[in-house]
């Protein structure tokens, strides 16, 4: 039998067997590891270990019908589970999901919006993308604009739509603006000409848009000279490393956590005031189950004065999803509409059950996704969601 | 069955829109245009009665910024020909261009539907679809929510204001003015517009005749100026009510 690369970009359903990849699928031996841990395994008709039944038996139709993989939203926990490492998140999954996207008569209205929106303007918002760099005017510390000062920068940061454009999510800007100045990091953002990195439409089946996104960041990369990446979106620092890497990304990529973090030496003794906060950290699924970072961002909260840090019940490789992922940023009215329960609602109950004043997050997605859970479940005067560089700014001397 | 759709770009108010130095005209260095929201339906609805009845869908367009992305996209969810009128002339009122493109409709026909979106944001006065079927005396529906083909004729709802809505036959070819289709526009693959944009060509006709004078002169174009502020009623309902008769019969209007 003939073996192909082991490159996730080249598989496709139909030379699936003739790759490495599709020998790991053909080991499977149904121990349902991946349906039980799955976030929404159990409202999902079809959920992995079915699929994997159902394609050994040439019925995979059947499941793209069912448009289970709407109710997938790329956690990596039962990739991360799996007995026989089985990729289904890298491999198996997406490819499915890009069937049964291509197949979809009906697109949930807000995905659909979000998908042409970030294909138009560059970002779901719907934002102009002339605006990109707005919230610069509000920084308290001087922000270099690449196209409008092109000399060379030591940090490339790749700001990322939520963060750029979102209320909560310029709060992250001007806290990551006022850390980096006050490490003397030399730094410079892209500003309007920076677009959405593109995981999301990838992993929510739409590869045609990130192949599009992927082509014109790349291009972008190679007008501009830096030397490493630095990002503000998990799933941003994600697709970089595992999609942009393969793509001829030569820099190396950090996000603003794991930078952070290697600087802790130098950030540590500015971190003067104290925060008298209960802290306790949700997992961003894209750093945490398949980046491994779960320690950089609890050594940077325990570096602030006062914070105590606890752990919800399910943590680290155990943590639960937001539910953000894979385009389930947009689908939360389609899930609600078929009576499954939000999981950014299951999970702020989870944080609320720690007794902690404050939920702490790394992904973009999160901030606006637990804020609105907590109103919903009815906790929003008990705790208070922060960005990990939010905290880090505001344990900072003024 | 075999339909024309009229499109149109109208500019994209995801920028704010600007007066350009001549005080008549948008400013349109940052200006994008994007397909008008009611055409969009249009084809929308044109593609549905394809999937019904079989047939040809053609887009036909003047040209603009961005249109060909539009016609390609359009060839993407369905649509089998599209034709671009090149070399019209800049500036024309919806009469000048109705007048243009009735006369490249025209030549394309037979055709059993001619939809194109009921008004346009660049406009609003709806007279596009009236004056292209004017000029085919072909009969006119607009506000148009739903199309069934039947035959000869087609029976089309139309939409009245405060929730009524009339059920019309009409003999075909026919022109419609389409307000919404039956379902919200679909989504298109990047990848499958990417594709049509390699095995599919736009055709483009010249813009033919006289399109006439404009009948209208823009003088002046202006931002709306903030002039007042609102006040609100403070009280109860009735102290409220009783104040608001106050003040509307101080102004004359009681």
């Amino acid at each position: 039998m003939p073996v192909i690369a082991e490159d996730a970009n080249e598989i496709t359903l139909e030379n699936l067997w003739n790759t490495p990849e599709g020998q790991r699928v053909l080991s499977c031996m149904q121990c349902g590891m991946c349906a039980g841990t799955c976030p929404y395994g159990e409202v999902m008709e079809y959920p992995p270990r079915r699929i994997i039944g159902m394609l050994k038996a040439g019925e995979l139709d059947t499941v793209l019908r069912s448009q289970s993989l709407l109710t997938c939203v790329t956690c990596y926990a039962c990739m991360n589970k799996c007995p026989r490492g089985i990729r289904l998140t890298e491999v198996l999954l997406p490819l499915v999901k890009e069937q049964t996207f291509i197949q979809l008569t009906d697109m949930p209205a807000e995905l659909q919006k979000a998908l042409e929106n970030t294909d138009r303007y560059g970002n779901p918002l719907g934002e102009s993308p002339r605006k990109r760099a707005d919230w610069v005017k509000t920084s308290k510390v001087p922000v270099r604009i690449l196209p409008a000062d092109r000399k060379p920068t030591d940090v490339l940061w790749f700001v990322e739509c939520y963060t750029a454009y979102h209320p909560r999510g310029q709060d992250n800007c001007r806290a990551t603006a006022k850390l980096f100045h006050a490490l003397g990091v030399d730094f410079a953002i892209l500003g309007h000409e920076e677009k959405c990195a593109g995981e999301c439409a990838r992993l929510t089946g739409e590869t045609g848009l990130f192949d599009k996104l992927t082509d014109y960041t790349m291009k972008l990369f190679g007008k501009y000279k830096f030397n490493r990446l630095v990002t503000s979106g998990a799933h941003a620092y994600d697709t970089f490393v595992h999609q942009y890497k393969p793509r001829g990304l030569q820099q190396d990529v950090d996000h603003t956590v794991t930078f952070l973090a290697s600087r802790l030496d130098q950030l540590k003794p500015k971190l003067k005031k104290k925060l008298n906060y209960t802290v306790t950290y949700h997992d961003p699924c894209a750093l945490s189950r398949h980046n491994g970072l779960y320690d950089q961002p609890r050594k940077l909260l325990q570096a602030i004065p006062g914070v105590k840090l606890v752990e919800m019940e399910h943590n680290r490789a155990n943590g639960i999803c937001c539910g953000g992922g894979g385009g389930g940023m947009w689908l939360d009215t389609y899930y609600k509409a078929k009576g499954y329960e939000r999981l950014s609602e299951r999970r702020v109950k989870e944080a609320i059950a720690t007794g902690a004043d404050v939920l702490a997050v790394a992904c973009p997605y999160e901030v606006s996704r637990f804020e609105d859970a907590l109103k919903t479940v009815g906790g929003n005067s008990k705790m208070i969601v922060r960005d990990v560089v939010e905290l880090l700014a505001e344990a900072l001397e003024d | 069955m075999n339909i024309l759709v009229l499109l149109k770009m109208v500019p994209d108010v995801v920028e704010e829109l600007e007066v350009a130095g001549d005080g008549k005209s948008l400013d349109t260095s940052f200006l994008r245009t994007i397909i008008n929201e009611r055409d969009d339906h249009a084809l929308e609805q044109a593609i549905l009665l394809k999937e019904r009845h079989g047939g040809k869908v053609t887009v036909v367009a003047l040209d603009a910024p961005d249109i060909d992305d539009t016609l390609f996209a359009a060839m993407a969810k369905g649509a089998d020909r599209a034709v671009k009128i090149t070399d019209a002339p800049e500036g024309m009122t919806t009469q000048m261009a109705a007048k243009l493109c009735g006369q490249v409709i025209a030549g394309l026909l037979p055709a059993d539907l001619i939809l194109t979106g009921v008004q346009a944001l660049d406009d609003l006065d709806g007279l596009s679809a009236a004056l292209v079927a004017q000029q085919l005396n072909f009969p006119y529906i607009g506000v148009v929510t739903a199309v069934t083909a039947n035959g000869p004729t087609a029976t089309v709802i139309k939409e009245f204001a405060g929730g009524v809505r009339g059920e019309f036959a009409v003999t075909l070819p026919a022109v419609l003015g389409v307000q919404a289709a039956e379902k919200p526009p679909r989504y298109v693959p990047v990848a499958k517009v990417r594709a049509v944009m390699k095995t599919n060509k736009i055709e483009t006709v010249a813009a033919p005749g006289e399109a006439g004078a404009a009948q209208i002169e823009v003088r002046q174009l202006a931002k709306p100026v903030v002039s007042s502020h609102a006040e609100m009623l403070e009280g109860s309902p009735e102290e409220a009510a009783g104040k608001l008769v106050e003040l509307l019969a101080q102004r004359g209007l009681l």
